[in-house]
């Protein structure tokens, strides 16, 4: 579903991603994990074709970067720590702009199962301004998913949210993952990382340092092994 | 799903339209500031009719000029400020969609405010020869020349820091071409001048308008990533 290989991305003078090789296989949940400044969400940008790669391979459910971007980004939803919401619009108005953005035909109906799903259904009339920080959130989740991409990025979806809301989102994630979609997150929360992934992926200085399958970790957890990643 | 053109140019228009007439901080704060231009301009330039007359559509092209800087920075801070140009640029949209939304909601907001300050102006400066549909049609040109290049530029200066400062230093020179343009066309209407005092400036303001959009609408996809 993504296969990236010798991805570089330089800003200037300074190369951020350096060569590096990433594969994710259809249903798979891969938690992305990395110290500050890993070029996490670098990578993640270029994957949802908001940034160019300066030399490398990319490509996302078939389509390559950023040569056939308008097809990748059909098939993609991506949520930031940033919701991409209007804070002018109510939380249903917001979606409806999206379901157009995305031609989704009867998007009524979409719109009412994203709801559902995210648990805003009571607040759809509700300036999205007038919403907590995990509010917004879950609802920019539902942004992402409206048009059923068949790959989602998440990109530290857990910063600001406190307890509640943290675990409200790790609901909603939880019943994205049970739907097949292939799933990226970046997340520096390795214990809720652990429990949503299939697999851990560790970027460091630009490239991926270490791969495991939740399967595979037997007795050691996700901390061990993100010690060990880092280490090495 | 790809949506045609016009559904995400209209998408764009009809999603800046609702959300301003539910906040209307921009709309408020382009109307504010013209109304005060043109009350510090009446009681400053308090000098005879003939004077008057020369200076008045220079007095008003600058007010639209400096109330537009404001509502072209606005504009695109919304969509800065929360990740909503992200959103925007993750649609798949053709990405000159989303320029010519932008560009239509802005100019929707400038005609708006035209169309509120000319009845001030023509009771402040008592000129009423404003309301001829030429006068109009300059208008409209101008507008439509300075929105469609202040889109682009200020897609351009929301990225920075110093966006309220570089917007300005940006557009007024690439404009000035617009500005003189429709200055010379609204003073000659205003003084009488007669049509082929008015038809020079007109067409200039066309090419110029033509030129600005074909740039704009090549630019802004390059502007807009990273």
């Amino acid at each position: 579903m993504i296969e990236v290989t010798k991805l570089i991305k330089r800003f200037g003078l300074k190369t951020i991603l350096c060569g590096l090789d990433f594969q994710v296989q259809p249903g798979e949940f891969v938690a992305l994990l990395g110290p500050n400044g890993a070029g996490k969400t670098t990578f993640l940008r270029i994957l949802a074709s908001l940034s160019k790669p300066s030399f490398g391979n990319v490509k996302v459910a078939g389509y390559s970067l950023p040569n056939e971007s308008a097809q990748v980004r059909a098939k993609l939803g991506v949520v930031s720590h940033l919701p991409l919401l209007y804070p002018d619009l109510t939380a249903e108005e917001n979606l409806q702009f999206y379901a157009r953005m995305y031609g989704i035909t009867n998007y009524q109906l979409q719109i009412n199962k994203v709801l559902n799903l995210v648990g805003l259904e009571h607040r759809r009339k509700d300036l999205v301004r007038t919403f907590s920080r995990g509010m917004s959130q879950r609802l920019a989740i539902g942004r992402a998913i409206l048009h059923e991409p068949q790959v989602i990025l998440f990109d530290e979806p857990y910063t600001g949210l406190d307890q509640d809301a943290s675990e409200m989102l790790d609901k909603v994630l939880k019943e994205i993952a049970s739907h097949g979609q292939t799933v990226v997150m970046t997340s520096h929360d390795l214990i809720r990382a652990e429990a949503l992934a299939t697999r851990f992926d560790v970027l460091s200085r630009g490239v991926i340092t270490a791969s495991i399958n939740k399967n595979d970790l037997k007795n050691q957890n996700v901390l061990d092994f993100y010690k060990q990643a880092l280490e090495n | 799903m790809k949506p045609s053109f016009l559904k995400a140019t209209f998408a764009i228009i009809h999603k800046d339209l609702a959300a301003e007439f539910r906040s209307r901080e921009l709309l408020t704060a382009m109307l504010t500031f013209s109304v005060l231009v043109i009350l510090i301009f009446n009681f400053a330039l308090d000098l005879n009719i003939d004077v008057r007359q020369k200076v008045t559509a220079g007095v008003l092209w600058t007010t639209f000029a400096f109330a537009g800087t404001l509502g072209l920075n606005r504009s695109m801070a919304v969509e800065k400020d929360r990740g909503c140009m992200d959103g925007l640029l993750l649609a798949p949209v053709d990405r000159s969609a989303i320029f010519f939304g932008k560009a239509i909601s802005n100019l929707a907001f400038m005609l708006i405010v035209e169309a509120i300050v000319l009845p001030l102006y023509a009771f402040f400066y008592n000129e009423t020869r404003i309301f001829q549909w030429e006068f109009i049609a300059v208008l409209l040109l101008g507008s439509i020349g300075y929105i469609s290049v202040g889109t682009l530029l200020s897609a351009m200066s929301v990225q920075t820091r110093t966006r309220e400062i570089l917007l300005p230093i940006l557009l007024f020179p690439i404009t000035i071409p617009v500005l003189i343009a429709s200055v010379l066309a609204s003073g000659a209407i205003i003084n009488d001048a007669g049509l082929p005092q008015i038809i020079t400036p007109l067409n200039l303001l066309i090419v110029y308008d033509v030129i600005f959009i074909a740039v704009s609408f090549m630019f802004f996809d390059a502007i807009v990533e990273e």
